[in-house]
């Protein structure tokens, strides 16, 4: 973990070190023939350090789910190579998969089984121990003991969204890679979840990598921003310091500077080409 | 290696618990799986009842159709438990969910392929007891030669199964229909009710290229003649062993280019 400085009597500098989690590079995904090719992601780097929570943000089609699933592995990459927590992704992806989790809402967990018996299966697959207790102590933390024995397909939106969390954090996952993990929830949930991962985050020193839409989200969680635009990380930092380097008043002007290509942003691109 | 093993195990446990909260949650399912082998033994029974009237040959061995059909049924069951407890992960879109677990694709392959074993199983001992109650007639009078038939039809179904999986995985769900029609492509040549040397030469070639021809020829020397044909079981292993890796390699196959298509992630209704 991080190198502390403990020695008064240093005679040589020390520079503090945090782990990475995630390394990225020259990540790729190209679809369709050869001719015309469709650059989903078109060669991305970044790293991830271990214990902070870093956001994908972009327009829809700017690559950040597409990201994702290579993380995982749903999705082989073109080109590039990707490491977490010390692990080839590519070649060796079942021996960090027990740590990693993910939620998302373009994914379901089965309608017909109940909370409880969703939970259990993967508990089962990430070989929880003592399972049912596992399973009651995140439906007291995640506010759904009362739905546990209800089916999985007769909650509302901000309960799955619950539930999937719930599944998410099963294993206490070291790595969490959650895609809006807040889309479709009203205000209230939206920011009960924050907290949610926040407490997580804080009590396990997991590190989070979140694709979002939602600027305030971004905001109050991430330790850093990647701003991705046609498959490209187009810029990078933390909140405040985009926001500056933008000569913006948040966030949000800066992804649609951004996203539309005006501002500072139109500056900056016609630098870079 | 043991507690990869133990690791291993576990995970398909998992997978075989989450069907069975499905199955023990919907008695409409369990009847369905008994209901279609039910009326097709029924159909068939009477039918070798009128035959046996009027013909020596269904006389002489009573039981060759209703054998058959329930060994058929077996071989056809099976694939089809294969391919919907697949399609089960299909249809509520949880492929996504249990691909970024530690669950390897050789432990879903095995976790389906038991299930197929199961439901075939809840589907067909009951409808096997009641051809005997109504027919009087035991498919186990065949004795451990049934053994033999039934596992290398459920190798095969297995192997047709788990390759229709790998299809629909990577052709979505527009190739979901290769779940139920897939095996009836080799209903003509599978010799299940008449011998292989009633086809045509080429087609011959083929039906012996496949292992029911195998086993139907071998139920049939066995009710017929009361020879058991130890040759004809050990070419259908052989091949149920070749066809079992092939479909192995296919649903591998087919689950890498799903991977580089990106349709492990949200495919569904």
């Amino acid at each position: 973990m991080v190198r502390l400085i403990s020695s008064l009597h240093m005679t040589e500098t020390f520079i503090p070190t945090v782990p990475t989690a995630i390394a990225v590079a020259g990540l790729a995904k190209t679809y369709g023939e050869a001719d015309k090719p469709v650059h989903a992601v078109a060669g991305i780097d970044f790293s991830v350090p271990a214990g902070s929570v870093t956001a994908l943000l972009g327009g829809n089609g700017a690559g950040k789910t597409t990201t994702i699933a290579m993380l995982l592995g749903l999705l082989k990459p073109s080109a590039g190579s990707i490491h977490i927590l010390d692990t080839d992704m590519l070649r060796d992806r079942h021996h960090v998969l027990p740590r990693l989790n993910f939620s998302s809402p373009y994914v379901d967990l089965p309608h017909r089984l109940t909370v409880r018996q969703n939970l259990m299966v993967f508990a089962g697959l990430y070989a929880v121990s003592q399972a049912s207790r596992r399973i009651e102590q995140l439906a007291e933390e995640l506010n759904f003991a009362t739905l546990l024995d209800r089916p999985a397909g007769a909650l509302s939106a901000g309960q799955k969204t619950r539930v999937a969390l719930a599944k998410a954090l099963i294993n206490q996952p070291d790595v969490l890679l959650l895609d809006e993990p807040t889309a479709s929830l009203d205000p209230d949930t939206a920011d009960w979840v924050r907290s949610l991962l926040e407490k997580y985050r804080a009590e396990r020193g997991a590190t989070i990598l979140l694709a979002s839409h939602n600027m305030s989200e971004v905001e109050r969680l991430c330790d850093q921003v990647l701003m991705m635009k046609q498959g490209r990380i187009v810029d990078r930092g933390t909140a405040p310091d985009l926001v500056a380097k933008y000569g913006r008043q948040n966030l949000e002007q800066v992804f649609l500077d951004i996203a539309r290509g005006q501002g500072k942003a139109a500056e900056l691109e016609g630098l870079s080409a | 290696m043991m507690r990869d093993i133990s690791c291993s195990l576990q995970r398909i446990f998992a997978m075989l618990r989450r069907h069975w909260y499905l199955l023990s949650g919907s008695w409409t399912r369990v009847v369905e799986l008994i209901y279609w082998p039910a009326v097709q033994m029924i159909m068939w029974g009477f039918l070798t009842q009128f035959l046996a009237a009027k013909t020596s040959y269904v006389a002489q061995a009573f039981g060759v159709f209703l054998a058959g059909m329930m060994l058929w049924d077996s071989m056809f069951r099976v694939q089809l438990g294969v391919a919907i407890s697949f399609l089960e992960e299909m249809w509520s879109r949880n492929l996504g969910n249990l691909f970024v677990s530690p669950l390897r694709p050789g432990e879903f392959a095995a976790s389906v392929l038991l299930m197929g074993l199961l439901r075939t199983l809840v589907g067909m001992v009951p409808v096997s007891f009641m051809a005997w109650w109504f027919f009087d007639f035991s498919v186990y009078a065949m004795g451990l030669a049934l053994a033999g038939f039934f596992f290398s039809l459920i190798m095969f179904g297995w192997a047709i199964g788990i390759s229709v999986c790998g299809l629909i995985m990577r052709h979505g769900l527009g190739a979901e229909s290769a779940a139920w029609g897939a095996m009836f492509l080799i209903l003509p040549v599978a010799a299940v009710y008449y011998p292989v040397a009633v086809l045509p030469g080429w087609l011959q070639v083929i039906a012996w290229s496949l292992p029911p021809a195998y086993v139907f020829e071998g139920m049939r020397a066995l009710l017929v003649d009361g020879v058991f044909r130890q040759d004809l079981l050990l070419g259908a292993f052989a091949l149920n062993l070749l066809y079992l890796a092939l479909g192995f390699w296919a649903f591998q196959a087919f689950f890498e280019a799903a991977r580089r298509r990106g349709q492990l992630l949200g495919q569904g209704e």
